[in-house]
């Protein structure tokens, strides 16, 4: 143990640890705008590079960074004494001089960690003023870049690269036009950029924010002759509270319900009953290539992969094109809802696709490039029309002066507002597969399942591993989430040395709880575990917990879809993926 | 320009052919080699290098035993060393001096490095400008190779040591030792956060010894004459000798070698040879843009790491630069943050944005704008970006202007008040006049001006409007009659 | 940005280039002086080739290529001109030396000529600062440089 003193405190704690995490065991709080951290995840930004933490030491000619200098024995640490606050002022004061002060305009005006800090600090003119660095503004149709508000707290770049293993962003340029972008400056869209969204969630400023698509909705539900359907991804219910002050982890799935019907969508259903849908095209086709391979046919693609995280699509459509004939080819469960919506539903209540907008809430930012997609649309009319996050959608609530925290709890409308259990839980990491396994097990032994609770494969690791008993035949499944994490199981797929029949990923770390779209988590990762939490709950509560059970799809399979995989499956539900590792410059 | 100097780091520059090796070897080469791994252990080796006094001579002037002594405490399968020749200080050009007249001398020392801290590998990290000291640096490896003062089993003696060349690339902040070993990874070079050291945690994670081209000369002459006579050199905490790279407004510009104690005067009047043209002294740069400007009154003070910075400069590489009244001091401070400004890698906040507004502080008031309330912003804004850097580069960057500011105030207060530059350097305080009494109206002025300033009849006297003007000074020279001054 | 097609040949030479270095990330600087001798500057599409031998993204080579200053993504012209502003060289004037380069030829610093003769750029003490103020055509050295002889200089080069 280490005893050292912070602003007169006698503290004792492990030795290796940092004075910013010491001092946060008695109380003191020193603040931080670089450094970031989503604890038990592996995920650590500690540049050292803004100097806000800094504090002395004494007897040290300088100041040191909190974020970055270790404890040692018998030092006294002042946090806050006129030296440090001048310091940590002037710095401050420094990062804003080369700063657009346009946040009454700025996306994250309300949430942006450099407004809080100068605030917090109680900054009320910059007396050192000049020449900003201005850059080329990008939009691609997901993120939006203006990196002329970025302060080189380099997360963005750790995310992309150190986690996601992307690489689609890198500091740049040197000095004072030093700044986070795609090689050559390009747009993000040109660039191997996922959409994940990940450098969006951690960005501290509005260098880096989604395309708000909320405007074009509004113009939707204005116009009397479409007719607006709205589809909630599992992870939004989640997290949506958290934008109303509820606490995190509170499940607002009732009210959520109410409040689109309040903003005028004329029919409120669920992502969930798509994500069942996914289930059966999904659990149906491993179960296909599985009895095929046991049967000893050697063309089997095994493992197979989910599909569901658009995210991921990217990764590999970019990374391992060649290994894209292993993922599973359904459509994730937001493009299935899409031509389910506009050529049954639509089709039963007379409607033309054209006429019929689908809009889907997501936590997601990869979803929006998803639904733009050319194979997801039908001369030229997209499947799914627009994407939201979970924060557009909060925004959207509180425009329209619905007080969301006294809304009733409703129903989602039927036929396409139905889900089990089992569909809830793809909002987290492992919840799929969960899903897939509970379908998979009664329709391959034709056995009730006991329990369908499957706790080996929940929780937060980075890559977890299970093997679930098919009545004798033990199926050994893997998961990742982050696409770091993914990288290494491909990896292993293409070495030979995967021994998985199944693996399931998200792009983002924790699943789509702790989305690129969701309510900014700035750092705590308990929020994520308690969305996690809602998640399993949710499930928990539900009378039908299995894909395969929920009465709608055995009717829309009855009455449309005739059975898994079958052809009209095969047309509206299936996708197939496409090489995108091709040069941006250089023709091969 | 011997007298007074003591040649140790360049002993051999000059001296002998560096294309060839037996010359080195007839001055005692790879002698010192030889004896520590004959006949001393690494540690012993240590304790003498600890004894001799010898510190960095790159900038810093940490303890060279010391730090040899950390990294061989550290276990570790793979250890290297590390020669930073990435000499990036305007107006310093030792290493190279020493690298293209004396390479062998350099390659010993890693050798005896590598021996005493358990490294088997060496590289040196030198400027991709530096042509002619790469060549000569490869043919020196070669040639020790072939002579088996490197390679597998030097000397019998079962130790084994190569070194590499790795290529800078035009990047000031990589003569920091982490910058250096993130570029030599192929990263961009910036540098982190010390501590980790990277005795402990350097080149691809392994502990890393990182000494300068200059330390490194001193090696082999402090084995073969021990430590007791190379402490017998210099002051009470700097030991042996210093390079200067003499240069500026002096007669005799070049590389001199002094024992440190050394005062300034001697080595501007007695080794300079005093000013050009007799100019009178105003000031002397040392340290490059890490250090500062002094003045007359440290003329007298003997050179050593302590007293330099106590003198709110820095030894530095080595770099001294002679001033005199043409030079304007303000702008010499706008030089040498020109200078970070561009090197200034960009990782910290306040070296990326604090040295940009110090430059733009700087220029305001060479421009005839600035207050006295910017004079308190140069002061708060310095000390700010010297406490609060990540590295060296920032942490001692504005010295220039802090030296300036303390030793000749009265300048920058002219700038400010009088909108006065008394060197005539800054433009836009400048006023071309034309004497009337003395102008005959020749018109030559006014056919040379290239903005059509200068007006007036012929035979009668001219007028620069000063709106016009840009202050080119053509006409002044072309004038015969002496009759345009500057106000 | 305007697309260059590289020739097959020259894509061969360069991933020899990455392979002389073992195709090692840690040898990219290394590469990148190979290939800026190879091709007299690093295009999008060489960085392009080069991130894919190494295997590393293209957007840290783009990084790496812009942190260093001897790195340049545009062509010099067929006799660069470098000026040393190194300290020495400064308060002997180099400064004025610069101003007569630009107005005699007629760009600012970092640009090449319209007809591709000359580019002209600034460099931080070339080590020869007893010839100062020093200016560096191509590989040859000017030394105590004056603004009246910076037309000969380049009216060496220009016939």
């Amino acid at each position: 143990m280490i005893k050292l003193t912070i602003d007169g405190k006698q503290v004792e704690v492990e030795k290796d640890i940092t004075i910013l995490k010491a001092a946060k065991t008695v109380g003191i709080d020193i603040p931080t705008l670089c450094y970031f951290e989503l604890r038990d995840m592996n995920i650590e930004n500690r540049p050292g590079g803004c100097r806000i933490c800094v504090v002395e030491i004494k007897g040290r000619r300088n100041l040191a960074p909190a974020c970055s200098t270790k404890v040692e024995n018998g030092i006294e640490v002042n946090t806050h004494n006129i030296r440090v606050l001048n310091a940590r002022r002037t710095v401050l004061e420094l990062i804003l001089s080369d700063h657009p002060a346009e946040c009454l305009t700025c996306a994250k005006n309300g949430n942006c960690e450099l407004q809080s800090m100068a605030q917090q600090l109680g900054v009320r003119e910059l007396p050192y003023q000049g020449e900003q660095s201005t850059y080329r503004k990008d939009t691609s149709p997901a993120i939006i870049r203006d990196i002329d508000k970025c302060i080189m707290c380099r997360r963005c770049e750790m995310m992309c690269n150190e986690v996601q293993t992307v690489g689609a962003l890198s500091a740049i340029n040197r000095g004072f036009m030093a700044v986070v972008a795609p090689a050559f400056e390009m747009n993000l869209e040109k660039s191997s950029c996922t959409y994940c969204g990940q450098c969006v969630s951690v960005c501290p400023t509005g260098a880096l924010t989604e395309v708000d698509h909320s405007r074009n909705v509004i113009n939707a539900l204005a116009d009397p002759a479409k007719t607006v359907v709205v589809q909630t991804a599992p992870a939004v219910r989640a997290a949506l509270g958290e934008e109303f002050g509820l606490e995190p982890g509170t499940l607002v799935t009732g009210k959520m319900v109410a409040a689109l019907r309040r903003l005028g969508f004329d029919y409120v259903f669920d992502t969930d009953f798509a994500a069942d849908l996914t289930i059966m095209e999904e659990g149906s086709e491993l179960l296909d290539r599985l009895s095929r391979y046991l049967k000893g046919d050697k063309s089997v693609k095994l493992p197979i992969l989910t599909s569901c995280c658009p995210g991921w699509v990217n990764f590999f459509e970019h990374n391992f094109p060649e290994m894209r004939d292993i993922p599973s080819t359904a459509k994730s469960p937001q493009q299935m809802f899409g031509p389910i919506a506009k050529e049954y539903f639509g089709k039963k209540l007379g409607i033309d696709r054209k006429n019929m907008i689908v809009v889907s809430i997501m936590p997601c930012l990869a979803k929006k490039y998803e639904c733009q997609r050319d194979e997801f649309k039908v001369n030229g009319d997209p499947d799914v029309n627009f994407s939201l996050s979970t924060r557009e959608l909060a925004h959207l609530i509180k425009a329209s002066n619905i007080d969301f925290n006294s809304l009733p709890e409703e129903e989602f409308d039927n036929p396409l507002g139905e889900s089990t259990g089992a569909s809830v839980i793809f909002g987290t990491t492992g919840g799929v597969i969960e899903a897939a396994c509970r379908t998979a097990y009664e329709l391959y032994t034709g056995k009730k399942l006991e329990k369908v609770d499957f706790m080996e494969l929940r929780g937060f690791e980075n890559i977890r591993h299970a093997t679930i008993d098919f009545d004798g035949l033990p199926i050994n499944i893997g998961i990742a989430h982050g696409l770091g994490n993914a990288r290494k199981l491909l990896e292993d797929i293409k070495d030979g040395k995967s021994e998985f029949h199944a693996i399931e990923i998200m792009a983002c770390p924790g699943g789509c709880i702790g989305g690129g779209g969701q309510p900014y988590h700035f750092g705590d990762s308990e929020i994520l575990k308690k969305r996690a939490a809602a998640v399993y709950q949710e499930d928990a509560g539900k009378t039908i917990r299995k894909s395969h059970e929920n009465p709608f799809i055995i009717q829309l399979y009855k009455e449309f879809l005739g059975k898994p995989l079958g052809e009209k499956s095969h047309h509206l539900l299936h996708t197939k993926y496409f090489d995108k590792s091709a040069s941006v410059f250089v023709e091969e | 320009m011997a007298k007074k100097q003591l040649r140790i780091a360049l002993r051999n520059c000059g001296v002998i052919d560096p294309e060839r090796i037996e010359e080195y070897i007839e001055r005692d080469g790879y002698q010192a080699l030889g004896k520590v791994l004959t006949e001393l252990s690494p540690e012993a080796t240590i304790e003498i290098i600890k004894k001799s006094g010898l510190r960095g001579r790159g900038g810093g002037g940490f303890s060279t035993g010391l730090k040899w002594e950390i990294t061989r405490k550290v276990q570790a399968d793979q250890k290297y060393v590390v020669c930073n020749a990435d000499e990036g200080d305007p107006g310093a050009f030792m290493d190279r001096s020493v690298l293209e007249g004396d390479p062998h001398s350099v390659l010993e020392a890693m050798a005896i490095n590598g021996y005493c801290t358990g490294a088997s590998k060496g590289l040196v990290y030198i400027r991709a400008e530096y042509p002619l000291a790469i060549e000569r640096l490869k043919i020196a490896m070669k040639q020790a190779r072939e002579w088996g003062f490197l390679g597998e089993d030097i000397l019998g003696t079962g130790f084994s040591f190569d070194v590499e060349i790795r290529y800078g690339a035009g990047a000031f902040v990589c003569g920091e030792e982490t910058a250096l070993i993130h570029s030599m990874e192929g990263l961009r070079g910036e540098p982190t956060v010390k501590p980790p050291f990277p005795s402990e945690s350097g080149y691809l994670g392994k502990p890393t010894n990182v000494n300068n081209v200059e330390t490194y000369a001193n090696i082999p002459v402090i084995i073969n004459k021990g430590w007791e006579w190379f402490a017998g050199i210099g002051t009470e905490k700097s030991k042996g000798t210093k390079v200067f790279a003499l240069a500026g407004k002096i007669n005799n510009v070049g590389l001199i070698e002094v024992p440190m104690g050394t005062t300034l005067r001697e080595v501007i009047y007695d080794i300079g040879g005093g000013l050009q043209d007799g100019a009178a002294f105003k000031a002397v740069q040392t340290g490059g843009p890490s250090g500062g400007c002094l003045m007359e009154k440290h003329l007298d003070v003997p050179i050593d790491y302590d007293n330099l910075i106590a003198a709110g400069s820095m030894m530095g590489s080595g770099g001294m630069i002679v001033m005199d009244d043409s030079n304007c001091m303000v702008s010499i401070a706008k030089f040498y943050l020109d200078f970070t400004v561009e090197e200034s890698c960009g990782k910290c906040s306040p070296c990326r944005i604090g040295n940009k507004r110090l430059n733009e502080l700087l220029d305001k008031i060479t421009k005839g704008n600035g207050t006295m309330e910017d004079l308190d912003k140069l002061r708060n804004l310095s000390t700010v970006i010297k406490e609060t850097s990540l590295c060296g580069l920032g942490q001692s960057s504005p010295n220039p202007v802090l030296s300036t500011l303390e030793n000749f105030y009265d300048e920058y207060y002219e700038h400010v008040t009088a909108k006065k530059c008394r060197s005539n350097v800054c433009k836009s305080l400048m006023m071309y006049i034309i004497d009337a009494e003395k102008c005959i109206g020749c018109t030559l002025c006014a056919r040379n001006c290239p903005v059509n300033a200068i007006t007036g009849e012929r035979k009668q006297a001219h007028y620069i409007d000063p709106e016009k003007c840009i202050k080119c000074g053509a006409c002044m020279e072309k004038c015969k009659f002496s009759a345009i001054f500057i106000n | 940005m305007a697309k260059i097609k590289l020739s097959e040949r020259k894509i061969q030479e360069l991933k020899e280039v990455c392979k002389s270095f073992n195709n090692e990330k840690g040898e990219l600087i290394n590469v990148l002086h190979k290939a800026q001798g190879l091709f007299g500057y690093l295009p999008a599409e060489v960085q392009e080739v080069i991130a894919k031998e190494l295997n590393v993204s293209v957007a840290h080579v783009y990084g790496v290529v812009t942190f260093y200053s001897f790195f340049t993504m545009v062509p010099k012209g067929e006799h660069p001109i470098s000026i040393c502003l190194g300290t020495a060289c400064y308060v002997r004037g180099a400064e004025k030396v610069l101003e007569e380069f630009k107005r005699i030829l007629n760009v600012q610093v970092g640009e090449t000529t319209s007809d591709g003769k000359f580019s002209l750029s600034c460099l931080r003490c070339v080590g020869a600062c007893g010839l100062a103020p020093v200016v560096m055509v191509g590989e040859k050295v000017y030394g105590r440089v004056s603004p009246d002889g910076v037309k000969d200089i380049v009216a060496e080069y220009r016939s």
